[in-house]
């Protein structure tokens, strides 16, 4: 790791410095703010981003039946909801003995994910950081957003809204509502798809693929419009972490867990995701909801990574469909044998995996398994599951413990953005010290920092789900921060 | 005198209802396929009218149509704008009295009582939760019992009792401490013969008894109020009330 890393996490003299908040942060899901230490020169001596919710669901699911689990956690969001739906089934197929789902459930549950894929890209690209990456990072506010997109480039706007409807009707097929569905169930899927609804999807599918081809080509323009910007804008180190699908492909729904260090050398691979106790941690710090997740074998200072589109498209060694494997060769070669890390990089690789969740979709469509009727297993009780799945955002694990009278004992979920919190802490820090260092601040100026966390395509309501086993301290300080009193509640 | 040739009749919203010597409101209106809100009513089980969603206007006076004997020439008012407020109200004291948070909730789709939110356009729960926190019964077998969606119907009671012959539930405590429990010295259903092939096991219109391990099985858009909303009655009324209008 770089030897910054951690530097503006705490300044010495906090009680002496310049706050300033960027409250809420915007254009993310979920509610964050970033706050700001400035000394008397205006140099940024402290930069954090919180996470200003707190959720609670790891607690309110104990006690509850295992088969509610699937369509109450997915609760967590209104973005990704199927991330959630999926892993808490895909880790309650263990608990009912079905470690392995019909042909048909399988494929069914992954075409609802790879149209969640489609539909949470075009979403966060389109919707929430094109209006940066269009207009500049410091254009007329009033205008950087979707509407002003519109307004400016129609056709971009419009291609993008399409993206993600398409998205969302191939999770109503599959899951019965576009936002919030029950498709996927402990040992199977509970609806299969008709020809019909297969030849409806199939009818739109080509174009959607050309429209995902052309978002490529639009991140790559950007990219090529001022390199030295995306490539050094936040760049920070890291390790990166992912699942990784059958010999090395990246595969959203199944894999095993593999993690690189920051020059791409593979830290550890085949790592079954029942084992993820064994290779993170996560530490807790006062001043943030959010967990700081680390590879338990290097510790909370070396052994934190990264994990999204960014890390996905460089941990695997191929993508398994064409269009999308031309253009992660692309983008390989840009980074000339070395990681990308750069956090604009994030864009480039997420429209690829768009791509690639485009032309999986129109895989998908052609494979009868779709219309089966086959669409549940079971086999011998477990008490335990634990089930991954690479959500847009990054790596999703679920672990549950279900006692013998069916009612969840322990839940426990690790989301994508707890993993991207010291990399959005550290993207922002190097903002502030290269952009707001020095500087009179300005809107524009302080839309830099939201900028690079819109590059993680947080979710904060996802990311702050603990309740009770996470230990929390309250201090109360007098204005010149001597401690009065503090207040301690453990695990 | 009544004419003897002809069965009697109420008028239900208008429209000429028969119906038999014995008969209620409720079961005049259900043989003519006419519907009136409800939830603790059940034809099998003698009704008790408990919940008031049936209430109706019976010659100028609000009585309970599953309870009210019908009456030759009895002017009844169901569906009107008046009625249908207060058992919106009704609804919403029973939401906030419980916890029923349907997206979360295996019974949704297939529940009398977010069928009826729905169908009399309940949009808010409108008062203040009272968010009770009452253990699962999970001890059985075959059946999970949550009594934080209870809206005291008594339905598994009858059924229970009056059916089974087993006396399982019984209602406990009195006003707003009223509460659902199982007869037995443990409080526990896996200490009674309760079965899954009981009566009562399927009776409840909300989702207290349920079967385990079903959970969301049948997919959305094809539960029970998916394929036939409980309204579809009260919109068949008033088109055929329209039509008689018209004639």
């Amino acid at each position: 790791m770089a030897s910054e890393t951690f530097e503006l996490e705490t300044a010495a003299d906090a009680g002496t410095l310049r706050r300033v908040a960027i409250d809420p942060v915007s254009r993310v899901e979920g509610h964050g703010k970033v706050t700001l230490l400035l000394d008397e020169n205006d140099q940024v001596r402290q930069v954090r981003l919180h996470i200003v919710e707190f959720r609670g669901f790891e607690k309110f699911i104990q006690g509850r039946p295992y088969w509610e689990v699937p369509v109450m956690v997915q609760r967590l969001c209104g973005i990704c909801p199927v991330s959630h739906h999926l892993a808490a089934a895909k880790a309650l197929d263990h608990v009912v003995g079905a470690d392995r789902l019909t042909t048909s459930a399988e494929q069914l549950r992954r075409l609802m994910h790879y149209g969640q894929i489609l539909q949470s890209h075009a979403l966060h690209f389109f919707h929430l950081s094109s209006p940066d990456l269009l207009f500049g990072f410091d254009s007329e506010v009033g205008r950087r957003n979707i509407v002003g997109v519109a307004a400016a480039h129609p056709e971009v706007a419009r291609k993008g809204v399409l993206l993600r409807k398409f998205g969302q009707e191939v999770i109503r097929l599959t899951a019965g509502k576009r936002v919030h569905g029950t498709g996927a169930i402990p040992g199977g899927v509970n609806r299969a798809l008709s020809r019909e609804e297969r030849d409806d999807l199939l009818a739109d599918i080509y174009t959607i693929i050309g429209w995902s081809r052309q978002a490529v080509q639009l991140v790559k323009r950007l990219h090529a419009a001022d390199p030295t910007l995306y490539d050094t804008f936040g760049t920070f180190r890291s390790n990166i972490l992912s699942l990784v699908g059958a010999n090395g492909a990246l595969d959203f729904y199944e894999g095993r867990l593999r993690a690189r260090d920051a020059d791409g050398r593979i830290i550890v691979d085949g790592v079954h995701v029942k084992d993820y106790v064994n290779l993170i941690r996560e530490e807790v710090k006062p001043w943030s909801y959010m967990k700081f997740p680390f590879l338990a074998a290097l510790g909370p200072r070396d052994g934190w990574y990264k994990v999204g589109p960014l890390a996905r498209v460089q941990n695997c060694d191929s993508i398994p469909t064409p269009l999308a494997e031309a253009e992660r060769r692309e983008f390989i070669d840009y980074g000339q044998g070395k990681p990308i890390h750069a956090p604009l990089a994030y864009h480039w690789a997420r429209m690829i995996e768009m791509l690639h969740a485009a032309e999986t979709i129109k895989d998908l469509l052609h494979d009868d398994d779709l219309s089966g009727s086959d669409l549940m297993t079971s086999g011998s009780r477990n008490r335990e599951g634990v089930g991954a799945i690479e959500a847009p955002r990054g790596t999703l694990i679920h672990h549950y413990r279900v006692g013998d009278d069916d009612l969840v004992t322990m839940c426990n979920l690790i989301v994508s953005t707890t993993h991207n919190n010291q990399p959005m802490n550290e993207a922002i820090r190097r903002v502030a010290r290269r952009y707001l260092s020095g500087r009179k601040l300005s809107e524009g100026l302080l839309n830099h920092i939201e900028v690079a966390i819109r590059c993680f395509d947080p979710c904060l309501s996802c990311a702050t789900h603990a309740l009770g086993r996470m230990p929390l301290q309250v201090e109360l300080l007098d204005a010149n921060d001597r401690l009065i009193e503090r207040l301690y509640t453990g695990s | 005198m009544n004419d003897v040739s002809q069965p009697p009749s109420l008028l239900l919203d208008g429209l000429p209802v028969p119906f038999r010597d014995g008969q209620t409101i409720m079961d005049a209106a259900m043989a003519a396929e006419i519907f009136i809100p409800h939830l603790c009513h059940h034809p099998e089980f003698k009704p008790q009218g408990s919940c008031k969603l049936c209430t109706v206007k019976a010659n100028g006076r609000y009585v309970s149509a599953c309870t009210m004997p019908a009456r030759d020439g009895m002017e009844v008012e169901n569906n009107s704008p008046d009625l249908n407020d207060k058992r919106r109200t009704m609804l919403q004291m029973l939401f906030v009295e419980g916890n029923h948070f349907c997206p979360s909730c295996e019974k949704s789709g297939d529940c009398m009582l977010q069928a009826l939110a729905y169908e009399l356009e309940m949009l808010s729960p409108h008062f203040e939760q009272f968010y009770p926190d009452r253990p699962v019964d999970a001890s059985h077998p075959d059946v999970l019992l949550d009594f934080n969606r209870c809206i005291l119907c008594e339905l598994c009671v009858r059924a229970s009792r009056d059916v089974d012959g087993k006396n399982v539930f019984a209602l406990s405590g009195r006003g707003i401490t009223k509460h659902l429990i199982v007869n037995a010295e443990s409080g526990r259903l896996a200490d009674t013969n309760f079965s899954l092939a009981d009566q009562a096991a399927h009776v409840c219109p909300v989702g207290v008894i349920l079967e385990k391990r079903r959970g969301f099985a049948v997919p959305i858009g094809s539960r029970r109020y998916d394929v036939d909303p409980i309204g579809m009655q009260v919109e068949r009324l008033a088109t055929r009330s329209a039509t008689e209008e018209e004639a």
